[in-house]
């Protein structure tokens, strides 16, 4: 008997694009080039500013361990400027997927022209954020809101007291959240409908045999099994909306009298345009342990919840 | 009183004729098999009958009560669907649980039907599952509890053995048909496998392109088809069917044997060259043509594993007849011309 014994071949070097193993990393390096040189290397600059004492007129990368954390802790502006991040955060959030979950249930019945009516609620998502908050901008205007034409056509508001959106220290808070919500409902239309699409015609046809009523339907089933792609929603959402700065700072600046500032417009405020580049770090990190650990809690309930 | 009455169903989606007119009457207490091919309506007219679908015209009637306007809940109707429609959030006895819950059910009632339907179905040790975590039979019976437990006047089957293997679905089926006899619930079960119709119905309902061909026992659907359609649909292989005089003549290949072996009754013979012999381990099948002179048609026969096989081999000429008894006769729109119903 002979035996056969496997004599390897030399490698040829035609062959190279089709060993993947090669065209893996090859295929891969762009995207984690792109996250080392413009997040990792910001990022870690960022670290090691927070803890230094650099600021423009002083470049010094001298190490003062926590002090600029306890600094920010300590200032007035920067508890309340923790709070209003929450508090915009938060109902920006709700608003927005709220309206999101109706208006998916709205474009999910049949009509005429739903097309175009899918295509125009994607709308605040594609126009740029700056355009779309200017034009939030004169809505909210003091002399020329076409809101408060509105209300004082209709007779809701008084024209010699009308409100003055984003001067009052409420009503300015209301406006960044509503220009907020506004540009993530169509975020919520979409992951709705995707999640309402997903659902099993079979499981829909069994509940409607089996009698289950509207809300049933909607917060017995529907929602439970589409509860995972929300919360993808959410934790997207909610991550995006605590390092935004654009809506506010177009709008306000986070004023008046800081009433609207987020970590983000004031991180900018303290870092860049006073120039303090360490207490501007340190108040953009203030939240990054935080936003951490409730994504990884988020991601582990999401992979519990999978049906 | 019949539990199930549908007079002149039509259901149209746009142009397309889903539902062309049916009319039927299921028996209290009766297996009813809908069997067709692949888009001939019979799973629209069963989600006409739930009420998952309206209508274009006609008239349901559910224990005697018209009920074209009675919403699905009402109708006494349960469902099982193809793909089962278990709820994949909730566990197995939340499933079971969820109709009793929606009509309002007492704790310790829903907890009672539950159990007993659970216990019945052999699938009480799966409560706490999730459907992601049974295997397809397992599902399926889970879906039958959850229709089971709401006491329905009509269960409403859609190909629910469709997704198990081969296997599973022969256990399956008598356990299904055993399940029935048990509850003695009136069922519609909609299928395109003959094999499960003639299994399991009853009674069996052909239809094809929206229309109702033909109504029977499995013995009349299979003895005596009233046209080319019914009587090509069901058998392996199916009826052979061949030409003559404008219309044509048909015979079960089990009917078509070899001349020798039928003595005694009138025969009409026909001689068969065979082309290819299949051994189905039971059986034979054969594959051949008829002698030119009365048709060119590829015809099949089917012998029994034991019978003999001399001087029948590929290429080979061989008198082969078919008793007069077992011919059936259709017109050239393919309707039966001979009398139906021969002596039993």
């Amino acid at each position: 008997m002979t035996t056969i014994t496997a004599t390897p071949r030399p490698m040829r070097s035609r062959f190279l694009l089709d060993r993947s193993e090669v065209v893996g990393p090859l295929f891969i390096a762009p995207a984690i080039l792109y996250v080392l040189v413009l997040v990792g290397l910001p990022f870690l600059l960022a670290l090691y500013y927070s803890v230094s004492a650099y600021s423009i007129f002083n470049p010094s990368f001298a190490f003062v361990g926590l002090k600029n954390f306890r600094d920010v802790i300590d200032s007035e502006i920067f508890r309340r400027t923790l709070v209003n991040t929450l508090v915009f955060t938060i109902s920006a959030q709700i608003i927005g997927l709220l309206l999101g979950k109706i208006g998916a249930m709205l474009l999910m019945q049949e009509f005429r022209g739903r097309g175009v009516a899918r295509a125009l609620v994607v709308l605040p998502w594609a126009v740029p954020v700056s355009l779309a908050t200017i034009a939030w901008l004169w809505m909210f205007d003091s002399l020329y809101s076409v809101i408060n034409w509105t209300l004082i056509a209709v007779g809701l508001v008084d024209a010699a007291n009308r409100p003055q959106w984003l001067g009052q220290e409420d009503l300015a808070m209301i406006a960044v959240v509503v220009v907020h919500a506004w540009r993530l409902f169509p975020f919520g239309v979409v992951i709705f409908l995707a999640g309402f699409t997903s659902v099993p015609k079979d499981v829909l046809d069994a509940a409607t045999v089996d009698g289950a009523g509207f809300w049933r339907r909607n917060y017995q089933l529907i929602l439970p099994i589409i509860a995972p792609i929300v919360l993808i929603a959410l934790i997207f959402g909610t991550v995006f909306t605590f390092t935004d700065l654009s809506v506010v700072y177009l709008l306000t600046k986070g004023g008046p009298i800081n009433s609207t500032q987020v970590l983000g417009t004031y991180a900018f405020q303290v870092g860049i345009l006073s120039g303090d580049v360490a207490h501007g770090a340190a108040i953009c990190l203030f939240l990054f342990p935080f936003l951490l650990v409730a994504v990884i809690l988020l991601l582990r309930s999401l992979r519990r919840r999978e049906i | 009183m019949a539990a199930v009455t549908t007079n002149e169903i039509r259901k149209q989606f746009g142009d397309v004729v889903a539902v062309d007119g049916i009319s039927l009457a299921v028996r209290d207490g009766e297996f009813l098999v809908l069997l067709g091919p692949s888009g001939c309506g019979k799973t629209t007219f069963l989600r006409i009958i739930a009420g998952l679908e309206k209508p274009t015209s006609g008239v349901i009637l559910i224990g005697g009560e018209v009920v074209n306007d009675v919403p699905p809940r009402a109708r006494g109707v349960a469902m099982v669907f193809q793909n089962y429609g278990l709820y994949p959030h909730l566990t197995v006895w939340n499933n079971i649980a969820f109709p009793l819950k929606t009509q309002g059910a007492q704790r310790d009632e829903i907890k009672r039907k539950v159990e007993w339907a659970s216990r019945l179905l052999g699938i009480n040790h799966l409560a706490q599952r999730r459907p992601r975590q049974l295997s397809g039979g397992e599902r399926q019976r889970v879906a039958l509890a959850r229709a089971l437990v709401r006491d329905p006047t009509v269960f409403l089957l859609d190909e629910p053995l469709s997704n198990l293997d081969a296997k599973l679905r022969a256990s399956a089926r008598s356990e299904l048909k055993h399940f029935q006899q048990t509850v003695s619930t009136t069922t519609i079960y909609v299928t395109h496998d003959q094999v499960e119709a003639m299994g399991m119905g009853d009674r069996i309902a052909v239809i094809d392109r929206g229309k109702l061909r033909q109504i029977g026992t499995p013995g009349e659907i299979y003895d005596d088809p009233v046209d080319e359609f019914v009587a090509s649909f069901l058998g392996t292989p199916p009826m052979n069917l061949i030409e003559r005089d404008g219309g044509s003549m048909g015979f079960r290949p089990e009917n078509f044997l070899p001349k020798e072996l039928l003595n005694g009754a009138p025969v009409v013979e026909l001689p068969f060259r065979i082309d290819r012999v299949e051994y189905l381990g039971s059986e034979h099948i054969l594959y051949g043509a008829l002698d030119g002179r009365v048709a060119k048609r590829e015809v099949t026969a089917k012998l029994p594993a034991h019978a003999t096989l001399d001087g029948i081999s590929p290429g080979a000429w061989h008198e082969f007849a078919v008793r007069e008894t077992e011919l059936r006769f259709f017109d050239r729109d393919g309707r039966r011309t001979d009398t139906k119903g021969r002596d039993r």
